[in-house]
């Protein structure tokens, strides 16, 4: 497996990616479009981009991602997209019948300079239905960058400060995450007894339930209304800084909303910040039920910290998620050696900071130290795992490969997960997800534990 | 059950004036008193239509050029396009020297903003350099993204540069995703340059065994080709190389060696197939080791081609042989799948080749179609003259191949060649329709809309496509079967493979999952509940 990848590290300059760890924007402006209500997302370009996003898509989610594309020829990416675009908008209303269509374009329509605004001027739309887009180039970012524009896009149509006075709510910015993830910090929100306006919220449209029917517009997904009421909010929390943090800030220039950004809340630290953002916006406190979990994650920590204790572990995948993984990471005892992600280490044309610089402060309170890189490959990755070995490898599907090449204990979680189902269901976010993190990487430990031990040393209670 | 043309039409009145009249093009049902079908194929969908139709880029890498497991495929284009299609098609290679085998392997230049502006040819240059010296692959490919084309990258200037600098064949696709309207545009550009690059380019004047053959158009997914070549091996056959799957640069370069080519998958690879008659001199025979009866009538024709007793009766003995193992293993399988109805809506020949194996387990298929086929691939190839080259194919370049001076030699006399065209698909394929029951529907480029409509309209009993419908189907309640992936199962080729999938769709039928999608109470009024229950007053 891997068996051209050499330990000696070669001199890469090229810029090129061999192994990549991040994808292109679309595909997170798609997902972050499938969190609203009765939207279709457009991708405007040839249609391989549009195949190729809804495939991994549905991979991961093993549910239906719906998107329709402008299926460029040639002819359209020489003289301009703007007629593909009206006839696929007349089409789509007229076929599927979305209450919203969200365009996001492709690297050929960014090329040619395909004006959308414009085109959508021009374009037939019935009378209460909505068009609205969001410029996503995959020559900058990754897929998070498009996740983030495309919510950006969300604050920049549709939020209004129409009330005089902002109301008791708060809007809460979950970030790349999984409909598991969404559910379970709305529903600490509840728990907290904050009112909120979850957006994008992809809970209840690509984790629907089997019913024996097909329904293209799911229950799920933010409604118009509330994308709206967005800017009579109070506060604004965006989890995660390179997914949530600029919609979040859009949100504050446009509404005058404030915002603050916080981690994605795996983890415990992580998590008491969310809980501690809302006890202190609506001034209550915390319930039992939450405290209680609580209690029990960290009884469920203390009670396993030696099976962690000291292990060297590599993370990579989205930023937000590798943040908050390996935050927790260091809260077991964990030693993470090495931090990757594949996107540029501050998001394009936004003021938030520093991958490496965040993780650097994470393992450093902690008085480790730790290979950090922003913007790179899992080939890099598999050269230091040869050349620093871990006992645990953490990221998404793709790391499967150097896994096995170096016989490493692996635990998937992030984007995309192609060869394991569940995992969109269930949270890694807030007090119960840390706890599934813990059974996820202690059963991968222990697993080779077992599997490794001769007889005389296989145990029966560990 | 079967549909009426009245049926079809308002299903498509739905749609806007001008989607009803392409549309309605693309639908036919088969009616043999009619004598051939036209059905349009290969044209431009539709802007907006939910379509399943990927880009000539994915055709092009992602389906012929990607097995190719001992040459490093580099993307020039944003991260995307390569990201998507690294390990996606489940094309299995093993290598002798796995530090040769870079199946697992994805590289991009993942062009930024600058490379956009300024160009990325230099970018290019530099990725070429860096996997040249990191993996010393015996050869690279370059396939362009749609942006590179609009930039005016001259990757095959870039390429031919490379190759002198670093003295190893560098070949140069220029597949952006743009071109032609589908695929399909894809698996032409890859042939030709296959055919113009590496086929051929190797010294051996012969092959090493006796009755060479070539494996055109099998991508080894899930372990296809192994079966296939199992088989093949066992009649005596020897196989020079696979297009492409667990195919290698080394095996292709010898592939003028081959007697006779098969061709699997018609649609991607018929080009390489005729390009090699013409400059060759070796005919093609169209195959299908889908299903059992296939699989053997494909083995027969082969040994009709060569002709000799000795590999007649091997043939043979054989099919026998392999019948006698996997036909009691299908009776038990027939059992639960009998009386059932199909859809098979694949890329461009599965959606032909399954319809035989469903039939051998009890299974009618009432729907058919192709994602990204030619008329030739309905209709047989007694149609391309027919065929008009518009704005779309226009812009696919042929390559033009003349005899091969030294080494054309044709492989029999015309008069037997002839002779052998009127018994067996000999550089022929007669296409899909010719296999549809009456009233049975082809449906080309099957969109969403039309898919839902089907299904509630026909109600089969499981729907044969892919990753991007298959949960819509399923949601409705109908096994979904992907055929592009097999659901990571395989392999379904060969008498093996019929086992397999036989096994598979069965598991899709008797699967005790699908008995719970009604809640109980759904079923009970809630006042009964209570009251025996509880006793509520
Ligand atoms: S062209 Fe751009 S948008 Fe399309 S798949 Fe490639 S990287 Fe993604
Ligand atoms: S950009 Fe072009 S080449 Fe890449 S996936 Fe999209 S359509 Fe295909």
């Amino acid at each position: 497996m891997l068996d051209a990848t050499p330990k000696e590290f070669n001199e890469r300059t090229s810029g090129g990616m061999i192994n990549p760890a991040k994808t292109c924007q679309p595909i997170g402006a798609m997902y972050a479009a499938l969190g609203v209500h009765g939207c279709l997302p457009h991708s405007h370009g040839s249609q391989g981009c549009c195949s190729f996003h809804r495939m991994h898509l549905t991979r991961h989610f093993r549910d239906p991602v719906m998107a329709s594309t402008s299926s460029f020829t040639e002819g359209a990416s020489v003289f301009g997209g703007g007629a593909n675009l009206k006839t696929a908008i007349k089409n789509i209303f007229q076929i599927y019948n979305p209450e919203i269509i969200a365009v996001h374009t492709t690297c050929l329509t960014e090329t040619i300079g395909d004006d959308i605004p414009s085109i959508i001027k021009e374009a037939d739309i019935p009378e209460g239905k909505v068009v609205f887009h969001a410029n996503t180039p995959s020559y900058q970012g990754s897929h998070i960058t498009g996740f983030s524009n495309m919510t950006k896009a969300m604050v920049g149509y549709f939020a209004e400060a129409s009330a005089a006075i902002k109301k008791e709510q708060v809007n809460l910015i979950p970030g790349f995450v999984n409909p598991g993830d969404m559910r379970e910090i709305k529903r600490i929100a509840h728990l907290m007894g904050a009112p909120f306006i979850m957006f994008p919220d992809t809970s209840g449209v690509v984790d629907t339930p089997m019913t024996g029917e097909f329904v293209m517009f799911p229950k799920g997904g933010t409604t118009l209304g509330e994308l709206g009421d967005s800017g009579n909010s109070k506060l604004t929390v965006a989890l995660g800084r390179f997914a949530s943090s600029d919609a979040a800030e859009a949100l504050a220039k446009k509404c005058k909303v404030p915002a603050v950004t916080l981690k994605t809340p795996i983890g415990i630290k992580a998590t008491d910040a969310l809980v501690m953002a809302l006890r202190r916006a609506f001034v209550r406190e915390v319930p039992w039920e939450l405290e209680e979990e609580r209690g029990q994650l960290v009884d469920i920590m203390t009670d396993t910290h030696f099976h962690f204790h000291g292990k060297k572990v590599a993370i990579f995948g989205d930023p937000d998620i590798v943040t908050g993984l390996a935050e927790f990471a260091v809260s077991l005892g964990m030693a993470p050696v090495h931090v990757l992600t594949g996107t540029p280490g501050g998001a394009i044309g936004s003021d938030v900071g520093s991958f490496e610089e965040d993780i650097a402060a994470i393992v450093g309170q902690a008085g480790l130290k730790a290979n950090i890189k922003a913007g790179g490959d899992l080939f890099t990755l598999h050269q230091l795992i040869k050349n620093e070995p871990v006992d645990l490898l953490i990221g998404n599907t793709y790391g499967k490969y150097i896994a096995r090449a170096e016989d490493v204990p692996f635990v998937r979680v992030g984007f995309p997960i192609l060869d394991r189902s569940v995992h969109s269901y269930l949270p890694v976010v807030g007090y119960r997800g840390a706890m599934r993190l813990i059974e996820m990487i202690a059963g991968a430990l222990l697993d080779r534990q077992d599997r490794d031990a001769a007889d005389e040393d296989f145990e029966l209670v560990m | 059950m079967a549909m009426t043309l009245e049926q079809i039409s308002e299903m498509l009145a739905k749609y806007p004036v001008k989607v009803e009249k392409n549309r309605k093009k693309h639908i036919v049902i088969k009616d043999s008193a009619a004598g051939r079908q036209e059905i349009e194929a290969n044209t431009r969908t539709i802007p907006g239509i939910i379509t399943n139709r990927g880009c000539a880029y994915a055709g092009c890498k992602g389906v012929v050029l990607g097995p190719l497991k001992d040459m490093v495929h580099i993307t020039h284009g944003p991260i995307g396009c390569a990201f998507y299609t690294w390990g996606a098609r489940r094309n299995k290679a093993r290598s002798e020297d796995p530090g040769q085998n870079f199946m697992n392997y994805c590289v991009s230049t993942d062009m930024q903003e600058s490379d956009i502006v300024f160009g990325g040819e230099k970018k290019l240059a530099k990725v070429i350099d860096e996997v040249a010296e990191i993996f010393k692959p015996k050869a690279i490919t370059v396939s362009a993204t749609c942006p590179v084309g609009l930039i005016g990258d001259d990757i095959n200037a870039v390429a031919k540069a490379a190759e002198e600098r670093l003295g190893i064949p560098i070949l140069a696709f220029s597949c952006e995703g743009y071109k032609g309207v589908s695929q399909s545009a894809g698996h032409h550009i890859a042939n030709n340059g296959l055919m113009e690059r590496v086929i051929g380019a190797g010294e051996r004047e012969e092959a090493d065994g006796k009755y060479p053959i070539n494996i055109l158009g099998e991508y080894n997914i899930g372990g296809d080709s192994w079966e296939i070549e199992r088989i093949l091996e066992e009649v005596g056959y020897t196989v020079v190389s696979v297009m492409t799957g667990d195919g290698s640069y080394e095996d292709l370069q010898n592939a003028h060696t081959a007697e006779l080519n098969l061709v699997q998958c018609h649609r991607s690879i018929n080009y390489i197939a005729g390009m090699l008659e013409t400059k060759y001199g070796t005919p093609w025979l169209k195959v299908n080791f889908i299903g059992v009866a296939a699989t053997a009538e494909s083995l027969r024709n082969m040994a009709a081609y060569f002709d000799d007793p000795a590999l007649t009766a091997r043939t043979e003995e054989v099919i026998a042989r392999e019948l006698a193992r996997v036909e009691p293993q299908l009776e038990q399988y027939r059992k639960l799948c009998e009386g059932k109805t199909a859809f098979c809506f694949v890329g461009g020949s599965r959606g032909h080749h399954y319809q035989g194996l469903f039939a051998e387990l009890g299974i009618d298929t009432v729907l058919a179609g192709y994602e990204f086929a030619h008329r030739d691939d309905y209709e047989g190839r007694e149609v391309i003259p027919e065929i008009k080259t518009d704005a779309d194919s226009k812009n696919i370049p042929d390559l033009h191949v003349s005899a091969d001076e030294r080494r054309f030699r044709l492989k029999m006399s015309p008069e037997r060649l002839a002779e052998l065209k009127r018994q067996i698909p000999l550089s022929y394929y007669a296409g899909m329709n010719a296999d549809m029951a009456d009233g049975t529907i082809m449906v080309d480029d099957l969109n969403h809309y039309e898919t839902e409509e089907f299904i509630k309209l026909l109600k089969p009993d499981i729907f044969a496509s892919g990753i991007k419908d298959k949960y819509v189907v399923q949601k409705m309640g109908i096994p979904a079967k992907q055929l592009h992936s097999y659901d990571y199962s395989g392999p379904y080729a060969g008498f093996n493979g019929a086992v397999n999938f036989a096994r598979d769709v069965s598991m899709g039928f008797v699967s005790p999952t699908w008995n719970f999608i009604v809640p109980p109470w759904k079923d009970e009024p809630l006042l009964t509940g209570s009251v025996t229950e509880e006793g509520v007053a």
